[in-house]
């Protein structure tokens, strides 16, 4: 069947962001090259990076889609180690973790709604660090690595406050690599509008101890809150979250939506029914 | 740039820039107007069509993205003799739409559903439509259309 | 046995066929050959002087036609205001001019400052960024209490204060009312806010102008729920152009919820550009545009004081009411915290005694007009939570005090100015409390708190009143427009009928209950029936589709204009028959002669009509074509009980709503199916105001809930399935279908049912907390709790710079 051929939408004109050049590479070196270019930005699934530009927060003088990079899709076990590809889509995960690993599987099938989760991928997620997404706080959880197309930096390394992270100019996120625990929960509790996390807690529990990671609430991004983790490495139960004092709510976001002090509380209920649900 | 793909069974080609939303391609140069345009930052799910069989929200889609694509838009939804399909129809039925406004975006979303799960609890059909804004139903009559379309028993439509 | 058609019956809706197909014509979906696009730059700050706007890189751009400012529009009108209040002090209303663009001045964020029309909507955004507004900062005016202080900031500098108007209801009253709270056995007192909402329609306002050279005819393409009023407004006030020249157009339209009632500055430029440059010009609002552009709803902060006797009877109300206009007054902002507000004081009690003030003030943020019940919810929701407030201060049973001072006698002439026709108000709470199963709810709240929740259970009833008028009383009142509703009703000569209205559906469905009720007259299948609106060239000057009208006001025409054509029919009939025109009776679609066997059909008369040959032409013109014009005698007065059930999360705040019961009294309903799915509607936009939706201003003017990212849209997974009821019925004494309107009653009665049940679980839980105010978003109902747990007395939260409420309390 001969293909209709249609005018060009910018003569009727309703696009909303600035113009940029468009490439979709089929490799990680290509996009890698692709990148050097001044003013490029990776675009992965794109569900956070579309709304900013509609906005013209950013004007890329170039967008590099990575959803057709094969080598950073999938998801694969191996051993106690889970390798997500970069370019994988959280719908991907969901089903393909709900065995594996069902916290992270969990997690994934929370984020936005179906149509988000058939399009944004892990790598889009934590090479953003939007301070209310879920999977910064699954990825640093989970003892996470994250792989880029030149090293492999560890989650506690990686996340370096709201929308900083290790990268480089020009680094994509090619994978994330988590350990598998003995058991773990995300309790999230979300912010009515958006349905991002106004806060949420991933408890992971490991042979060697415990790691509870927060997101929504700090004005740092995600965090580690050691004190629970060394409490909970002791006695894993709800109670010995209840004996911990509540995180100091100076330096937590405070919103329309909620308090710094009311985020403080949240961190200690949510990571309270975190481990109750493990 | 040119783009190739087929919607709702169709090929068709066209000169986009890069900045050029799916959801503009759909409406603008292909002119089919039952796709919606309800938000600017990703939420109230008007704009749903499938991509390769699953669902996506087309103002979040570059149109360059789709290079090679299958989209199916509300347009291509109906039987082939025309008539409605059955999530279409169990909309009608159970009066799940009234501005009509979210309505393409919630049968998209709603077929998508029945899809992966044939028989959804009203719990799942929740979940799934969360991130479809409808303003006139209070979401109760969507529910009932799509568990009627999985072939559920509902309850009748109005006390009468 | 229900009904396949006709009134009463649960007909399937017709227009969705093209909505589930996409082809629905919505506004954005008209592209006119060579159509240009506008972009609106927009003020970013909420007050400010503008020293000069430099447009001339914008001028240059790629695309551009034309950029315009206040300066392109020397002699045309401001954007005018429907209805005039008249202050307590005999002075009218203070009115500020409401310019197309901003002119001296920017005053609110969103306020436009220059438009840009460009071949491309990329073109035109491109160049808006190019245009150099050199605007000075001055302090914003948010607070309403601070705004009417001497020397305070002025929002309009050439109004002597801030304030609109000082209105007090009755003020004849008001002197018995102060004595009666004085004399009272006690008195409960509450403060409360009624928080700022967005309508939000799914459908984003769009405006289509174009200018026919070869006609001189002006055309607009326009997202309104009310076409003739749009091109009256525009046409006489703003840019003077005769009615004859000029047609207005809403085709299909996503939802209105009153926001689409106003005339908007975006209408009168498409229409006003597209003649200036013989192109169609074409604007289409962001979702984000809608935020700052469109008028906002609610936002009241409001004073009660109601009296009660040894004997619990109430004896007097007294209120006091900032009422917010935002920066200018939309169409009909006045009239909202008045006529809407003070006249449903009474609510379904017999207080004998009532005083209402409202000070109407002018502050930098979006104009607030009419929002889904329009003052009627802010009435509801001060009366149903201060006597909720009283019966546990009395410790008497909430039900019980309502019951105790039920209205039981009709008519009954309230001492705010209406008289109710009819009602059964222990009728509708019988119900309420039967269908939410009342009497088990304690073994619920037990089960409840096994799984660690506090579970709660509020009633409340309301009155509204729908299809207001009479029109030569709201004259009186302020109006500047009739409150008529019109009707052409067409046969056609083979018997089909058009029926030409001067409502307009916006999701309503119309087309299909319409033509029910023709079809319930005639007798004939509903398929032979066409309903057309929203077109001004298609149908008699009327006046559109809000505050519940549409089947009491534009139905009671029809039914007008249907019988003035069953009349001539019969008349021809008998002519047919050589019988008496009194012995004539129409029924099934056929004409007959009492006691005989003589029958004519419809298409038999119809087609006589306009092929008179046997043909009484001597006594009646040929053809079968009707109008009516409806004023109604009175308001209608639809009631109902409403309860709700909540689960609050101790540790989180969080409020679950469990179950939500309204039993409504709408009178006749014509087709059950609908009438349920506007319950379902108002519910979820009244849940939605009492838990999650609040649009927020900080202290600089700045929205802060500007996006869905921040406004909290109900969700389908925010809401249980509700169980409705219009079981009672009370008919309408005085519109001819005996119907009362449905379409607003779920976003009147549900606020007060939600916080009623929160409140009731945190004093369950042992938290006396005596009002929170709405959103009860989990913070606030957190912090509330910890308030009461550290008996901080009125243990509200602290307000925050993001509360609409900060500052305000009176």
């Amino acid at each position: 069947m001969a293909g209709a051929q249609l005018g060009p939408a910018a003569s009727i004109g309703i696009e909303k962001m600035y113009d940029f050049e468009f490439d979709r590479p089929t490799s990680i070196q290509a996009a890698v090259d692709s990148l050097k270019t001044e003013e490029a930005l990776a675009f992965s699934g794109g569900q956070t990076l579309m709304p900013t530009m509609k906005q013209r927060l950013a004007m890329p003088s170039k967008v590099v889609s990575l959803s057709a990079i094969e080598e950073m899709k999938g998801v694969r076990v191996e051993g106690s180690e889970l390798w997500i590809g970069g370019a994988t889509t959280h719908a991907t995960v969901m089903r393909e973790t709900a065995e594996s690993y069902p916290a992270i599987s969990s997690l994934a099938g929370r984020i936005g709604d179906p149509s988000v989760r058939s399009r944004g991928t892990i790598g889009g997620s934590v090479a953003n660090n939007d301070p209310s997404a879920c999977y910064p706080a699954g990825t640093l959880a989970s003892k996470g690595v994250i792989v880029t197309d030149r090293r492999e930096i560890p989650a506690d390394e990686f996340f370096q406050g709201m929308f900083m992270t290790a990268l480089e100019e020009g680094e994509i996120v090619t994978a994330v690599k988590m350990q598998i625990p003995d058991a773990a929960h995300y309790a999230k509790f979300i912010q009515p509008a958006s349905r991002f996390p106004l806060t949420a807690v991933f408890v992971a529990r490991y042979g060697d101890g415990v790691r509870v990671a927060v997101t929504g609430a700090s004005e740092s991004g995600v965090f580690r809150w050691t004190e629970a983790e060394e409490a909970l490495s002791g006695n894993f139960s709800a109670e010995a979250v209840d004996g911990l004092a509540t995180p100091d709510g100076s330096g937590m976001i405070s919103d329309l939506h909620g308090t710094g002090d009311y985020r403080a509380h949240l961190v200690k209920v949510m990571t309270k029914r975190a481990v109750a649900a493990c | 740039m040119k783009v190739d793909m087929k919607v709702n069974g169709r090929a068709v080609s066209g000169e986009v820039e890069g900045r050029t939303l799916l959801v503009d391609f759909i409406r603008q140069t292909l002119r089919l107007t039952g796709t919606h345009v309800g938000c600017d930052t990703s939420q109230c799910g008007a704009c749903t069509i499938h991509m390769n069989g699953e669902p996506v929200k087309s103002c979040s889609v570059l149109a360059v993205e789709c290079e090679g694509a299958e989209i199916t838009t509300i347009e291509g939804m109906a039987n082939a003799d025309g008539s409605l399909s059955t999530m279409q129809a169990a909309f009608q039925e159970h009066h799940g739409l009234q501005c009509g406004f979210c309505t393409p975006g919630m049968v998209m979303a709603a077929t998508a559903l029945l899809k992966e799960n044939p028989s959804p609890s009203e719990a799942e059909i929740r979940h799934h439509l969360e991130g479809n804004i409808c303003r006139c139903t209070g979401y109760h009559n969507i529910i009932k259309a799509v568990q009627a379309a999985s072939g559920q028993d509902v309850q009748p439509v109005a006390a009468e | 046995m229900p009904k396949d058609g006709g009134i009463g019956a649960s007909s399937k809706r017709r227009e969705d066929i093209r909505f589930l197909s996409g082809t629905g014509q919505y506004t954005d979906d008209i592209n006119l050959h060579g159509q240009a696009y506008a972009y609106f730059l927009r003020s970013d700050v909420a007050h400010g002087k503008i020293n000069g706007i430099d447009t001339s890189a914008a001028e240059g751009m790629p695309g551009v036609l034309r950029v315009f400012t206040a300066k392109d529009f020397d002699g045309v009108g401001g954007i005018p205001c429907g209805w005039q209040i008249t202050s307590i002090d005999g002075q009218p209303m203070q009115e500020p001019k409401h310019p197309i663009l901003a002119e001296g001045k920017v005053r609110h964020v969103g306020d436009p400052i220059a438009v840009v029309v460009a071949e491309s909507l990329a073109q035109a955004r491109d160049a808006a960024e190019a245009i150099m507004p050199d605007i000075e900062d001055l302090p914003a005016v948010m607070d309403m209490k601070a705004a009417v202080q001497e020397g305070a900031p002025k929002v309009h500098d050439d109004l002597t204060s801030n304030l609109c108007y000082d209105w007090g209801f009755v003020e004849d009253n008001r002197e018995a009312v102060d004595q009666a709270i004085k004399d009272a056995a006690h008195v409960t007192t509450l403060e409360l806010v009624n928080n700022r909402m967005v309508a939000n329609p799914m459908e984003p306002r769009v405006a289509v102008g174009d200018y026919a050279a070869h006609s001189g005819e002006s055309t607009l393409y326009t997202t309104s729920q009310n076409p003739h009023v749009i091109r009256l407004l525009m046409g006489a006030f703003v840019l003077g152009i005769p009615e004859h020249k000029l047609r207005v157009v809403a085709p299909d339209v996503g939802g209105g919820f009153g926001t689409k009632i106003f005339h908007y500055a975006e209408e009168a430029f498409c229409t006003f550009a597209a003649k200036q440059l013989r192109r169609p010009v074409k604007w289409t609002s962001s979702r984000s545009e809608a935020f700052m552009s469109d008028a906002h709803g609610r936002d009241h902060v409001t004073k009660i004081e109601l009296a009660l006797d040894a004997d619990n009877n109430f004896t007097a109300l007294r209120t006091e009411t900032y009422a917010n206009m935002g920066a200018y007054l939309s169409t009909f902002a006045p009239s909202v915290p008045t006529w809407l507000h003070g006249t449903l004081m009474a609510g379904n009690y017999k207080t004998p005694l009532i005083y209402v003030n409202v000070k109407a003030v002018f502050t930098n943020t979006v104009p607030v007009d009419a929002y889904r019940g329009a003052g009627r919810p802010e009435a509801t929701f001060q009366l149903e939570r201060v006597v909720d407030k009283a019966a546990r201060e009395l410790g008497v049973d909430p039900i019980a005090l309502r019951r105790q001072n039920f209205i039981t006698e009709f008519p009954y002439a309230t001492p705010v100015a209406v008289e109710y026709d009819t009602g059964d108000y222990h009728a509708t709470m019988d119900k309420v409390l039967e269908v939410s199963d009342h009497a088990g709810f304690e073994a619920r709240a037990a089960e409840s708190k096994k799984n660690g929740k506090l579970r709660g259970y509020g009633i409340a009833h309301y009155i509204e009143a729908c299809g207001i008028a009479p029109s030569n009383l709201v004259g009186q009142l302020g109006a500047r427009a009739g409150l008529y509703e019109s009707a052409t009703v067409r046969v056609n000569a083979t018997g089909g009928i058009v029926v030409m209205t001067g409502s307009h559906s916006h999701g309503q469905g119309h087309e299909t209950t319409f033509a029910q009720v023709i079809s319930e007259m005639i007798g004939i299948d509903a398929d032979q029936v066409e309903i057309v609106h929203g077109d001004t060239a298609r149908t008699p000057m009327g006046m559109g589709t809000y505050g519940s009208r549409s089947i009491a006001v534009g139905g009671s025409a029809m039914v007008r204009a249907a019988e003035k054509i069953i009349n001539k029919a019969k008349k021809i009939a008998a002519h047919l028959m050589e019988a008496s025109e009194g012995d004539i009776e129409l029924k099934d679609g056929a004409f007959t002669v009492a006691g005989t066997d003589k029958s004519v059909a419809w298409g038999d008369v119809t087609l006589a009509a306009y092929v008179p040959h046997n043909y009484p032409l001597e006594d009646i013109e040929p053809g079968l074509e009707e109008t009516a014009f409806y004023d109604p005698a009175n308001f209608t007065y639809p009631s109902g009980g409403y309860a709700c059930e909540v689960e609050v999360d101790e540790e989180t705040g969080r409020v679950e709503v469990m179950g939500f019961t309204a039993a409504d009294d709408f009178g006749n309903v014509i087709n059950p199916m609908i009438v349920e799915g506007q319950v379902h509607g108002g519910l979820a936009q009244g849940i939605g105001q009492a838990l999650w939706e609040n649009c927020a201003y900080d202290e600089d003017g700045q929205l802060i809930s500007a996006s869905y990212m921040d406004y909290a849209m109900p969700r389908s997974t925010d809401l249980p399935m509700f169980k409705v009821d219009h079981s009672c019925v009370t008919p309408c004494t005085h519109n001819p279908l005996g119907v009362k309107g449905c379409g607003e009653a779920g976003a009147i009665g549900s606020p007060p049912a939600v916080i009623n049940a929160v409140i009731d679980a945190l004093h369950r839980g042992g938290y006396d907390v005596p009002h929170i105010n709405m959103p009860a978003s989990p913070d606030r109902v957190w912090a509330a709790m910890q308030g009461a747990k550290a008996n901080m007395g009125a243990a509200q939260p602290a307000a925050r710079s993001t509360d609409t409420a900060e500052g305000r309390s009176v």
